[in-house]
């Protein structure tokens, strides 16, 4: 007999007097115990209520087919109310420091140096000018915003959301995981898109890559923000603002939804044909999540690293619309003239030249689309003595001083409601264009993502504007 | 979030009831499974049935299988005649039909047979078949197979009694608790068990990474005991996958377990290829899945 066995099974003797001679019983005690408390804490009798069990409850309540929409929508809108009426304040702030105070600074700087205009122009009033909208204008929203998400998501809510609407994915004839990848396209759609990985199948992984660009990322949240609270948050008193801009931007972001189901359902009836997989989803436990970390990796995963990523694309966006605005072509800028090119076929999409000059510029962030509309506005209405100049990329304080120079360029609601739209439905950003090549390995497949969208977004504000003009008779 | 979503502890199982929305639900295709018969010329995975006397493990067996094995006492040594096989997804599953037993000590032929298939031939995926209107005890076995191997899922079975005794078993509660897949089935009337296939499937394939539940014993005497012998036979045996678990029979002195070291048994696992035709010995692919 090998001699490590021989040590085995006498250290199991000797131990065995040590441990007493009662572990027989010891341990199938212990055994019944747990079998008692496990089946105990799974079965409810009939005469007894059920006993409270928090994770259940709060799952029936959030996963019920009455109640887990409704309180979806309630979460986000709240969400959202929080952080449009609590950015409004530290946004200023910043606006005022940044703008008010540090720009004419560097400009006087500027000039007791002797530095010639088109560079100041170029490095004070185009990369320095949209880098500091892009802070002050981001980064309130975004430091309140991610870190409520992160901790819904810690606390185990987002597969619950998933859960809702698996069913609806199943019927769209995609995949029930699509809901995971869907929520990741909230954050970012280039992480929606690798997100599609836990899907197997290829089918159904095209059909949640083409269709992820409906989530709305980040880089739009600020545009729909902005838009809701100047053109529909002002339409109302304005202790209401707040509230209604948050349901106007939480009904986009469900027209966002409802497309994703849509264009599913259209893709696996023509060009994506296929059955249906199945799946487990798992529902994690709730967990108390802990605040103050999330509150730190918030901010430093997603705050820092999404502002980062628009500021390294705003400074070079600035620099060249003041290039545009400033290099003249018979008299008239370069961006005039491209505006002046685009302008017919923007008002017949209830938009205008201006906007779809910005999307054209914004085409790698979404996020330098607000900045680039308003510069450009002022330039094509003749700046009115706002701002500091032509192809100066500025902000102003209130929303009502937005509002008017838009107004000024012949912004209706008509318009802010489309820029709202075309900003959900549009290309996506070449970042999430180059991560659907790498992902799909495939130029069809990642063209037919990137302008399917496009193209839909012509369709659905064209409709939206001659339905509008219809019955506003305008 | 994609951590939440990898992170794959199996528990609320998405198939929470058996009604009659099940019908429904696209999840039924029963296209998807295709039953063998005794065809089983080669296999994928090895699935052992195992359970409680009269919790419907034949039932299942049979539903499976598309075998009409009788539904009653298992017949003794001869596991071949408890043998069927069945296609699922891209795989081939042999599944073996255990006997009916209420614990895993060794105390009888049955549990015997049923220990030493579950322990020595190391089966892809143990699937227990409980009684869901007597979970209490049905947990008993349970809790004994989940400490030989986490390659488990629970059938929850006979969820119609549940309901005529107006007992409400909550599914995705007993999966969190006990760390595996939990599937509600109907055997007698096909319900659930397409459910049930899946969640083999993805133990199967490893898909599913299991916590399993392991009983507590509130001793410190117990726990060094158990931690020393536990070093010393992944020492002596260092691809036991159990180890705490043959460590807690030998200090109950268990005969079959004190000779499977002395001949060294243990570190074969060779005991089932002339009994069981080699049921899964020569599989060793999914051997790592066992890890504990």
């Amino acid at each position: 007999m090998n001699s490590n066995y021989e040590k085995i099974l006498k250290s199991a003797r000797d131990l065995r007097w040590d441990i007493g001679v009662d572990f027989h019983e010891k341990t199938m005690e212990a055994l019944y115990t747990d079998a008692t408390r496990i089946a105990d804490r799974a079965v409810t009798y009939p005469e007894e209520k059920p006993r409270f069990d928090l994770d259940r409850t709060i799952d029936k309540l959030v996963t019920s087919r009455v109640w887990g929409f409704p309180l979806m929508i309630l979460m986000l809108t709240f969400i959202f109310w929080l952080t449009i009426t609590g950015a409004n304040y530290p946004s200023g702030l910043l606006f005022s420091l940044l703008i008010d105070k540090v720009h004419p600074l560097l400009k006087a700087g500027a000039a007791s140096i002797g530095m010639p205009w088109w560079l100041d122009g170029v490095l004070i009033d185009g990369a320095y000018l949209a880098t500091a909208w892009v802070v002050s204008v981001m980064l309130p929203p975004m430091a309140i915003f991610f870190p409520l998400f992160t901790l819904l998501e810690d606390f185990g809510y987002l597969p619950r959301v998933a859960f809702n609407l698996d069913h609806i994915f199943r019927k769209a004839g995609a995949h029930g995981k699509q809901a995971l990848s869907m929520t990741m396209g909230f954050g970012c759609n280039a992480a929606g898109v690798i997100s599609t990985r836990i899907i197997d199948s290829p089918r159904e992984r095209l059909i949640a890559i083409i269709t992820n660009n409906f989530s709305l990322c980040n880089g739009r949240w600020p545009t729909q923000i902005l838009i809701a609270t100047i053109f529909i948050g002002t339409m109302v008193p304005a202790y209401l603002g707040g509230l209604i801009s948050a349901i106007s931007v939480v009904a986009i972001a469900l027209l966002g939804v409802l497309l994703t189901f849509v264009v599913s359902w259209a893709l696996s009836r023509t060009i994506l044909k296929g059955e249906v997989s199945t799946f487990t989803l798992e529902l994690p436990p709730y967990r108390p999540p802990r605040i103050l970390q999330t509150l730190y990796t918030s901010m430093i995963d997603r705050t820092l690293v999404v502002l980062w990523r628009a500021i390294i694309f705003a400074l070079p966006a600035g620099v060249i619309l003041w290039i545009s605005a400033n290099l003249m072509i018979g008299g008239v800028s370069l961006a005039e003239h491209l505006v002046n090119i685009l302008n017919p076929f923007g008002l017949l999409l209830g938009l205008n030249g201006v906007i779809l000059v910005a999307y054209i510029v914004a085409i790698p962030a979404n996020e330098i689309v607000i900045p680039t509309i308003m510069m450009l506005t002022v330039l094509v209405t003749g700046g009115n003595g706002i701002g500091a100049g032509s192809g100066v990329m500025f902000e102003l304080e209130s929303g009502l001083a937005t509002l008017n120079i838009l107004t000024q360029g012949g912004w209706t609601l008509l318009t802010g409601v489309n820029l709202m739209l075309f900003s959900l439905i549009h290309n996506p950003c070449s970042t999430t264009i180059y991560t659907i090549y790498k992902e799909t390995g495939s130029a069809k497949w990642t063209t037919i993502a990137a302008l399917l969208p496009v193209v839909m977004g012509f369709v659905i504000t064209f409709f939206t504007a001659q339905i509008w003009r219809l019955i506003a008779g305008w | 979030m994609d951590q939440k979503i990898s992170n794959k502890q199996q528990e609320g199982s998405k198939v929470a009831g058996v009604s009659a929305d099940c019908a429904s639900c696209p999840v039924h295709h029963a296209a998807n499974l295709k039953k063998l018969g005794v065809d089983m010329e080669s296999w994928d995975f090895v699935v052992a049935l195992a359970g409680n006397p009269n919790t419907g493990k034949s039932t299942v067996f049979n539903a499976l299988t598309g075998l009409k094995q009788h539904t009653g006492n298992w017949p003794g040594k001869t596991v071949t005649r408890a043998e069927g096989g069945f296609e699922y997804g891209d795989n081939r599953y042999k599944l073996v039909d255990l006997p009916g037993t209420y614990s895993l000590l060794a105390t009888s032929l049955d549990e015997e047979i049923a220990r030493d298939f579950i322990l020595f031939a190391q089966p892809d995926v143990t699937i227990v078949v409980v009684d869901a209107s007597r979970l209490e005890r049905n947990l008993n076995l349970v809790l004994q197979v989940l400490e030989i191997t986490n390659r488990v899922v629970i059938c929850l079975n006979l969820m119609d009694e549940a309901d005529r005794h107006q007992m409400k078993v909550d599914p995705r509660r007993l999966a969190r608790d006990l760390g595996v897949p939990v599937v509600p089935t109907v055997a007698r009337y096909d319900e659930g068990l397409e459910e049930l296939l899946a969640a083999i499937h993805e133990v199967a394939n490893g898909e599913t990474l299991a916590k399993p539940y392991h009983v507590t014993y509130d001793n410190p005497k117990l726990d060094r005991a158990v931690s020393q012998l536990v070093s010393q036979i992944e020492d002596a045996f260092p691809q036991v996958p159990n180890a705490r678990w043959v460590a807690l029979r030998l200090l109950d002195g268990d005969e079959r377990i004190i000779k499977a070291v002395v001949d060294g048994e243990l570190g074969e696992l060779t005991y089932t290829r002339d009994d069981l035709e080699g049921a899964s010995v020569s599989h060793v692919s999914n051997k790592s899945g066992f890890a504990q």
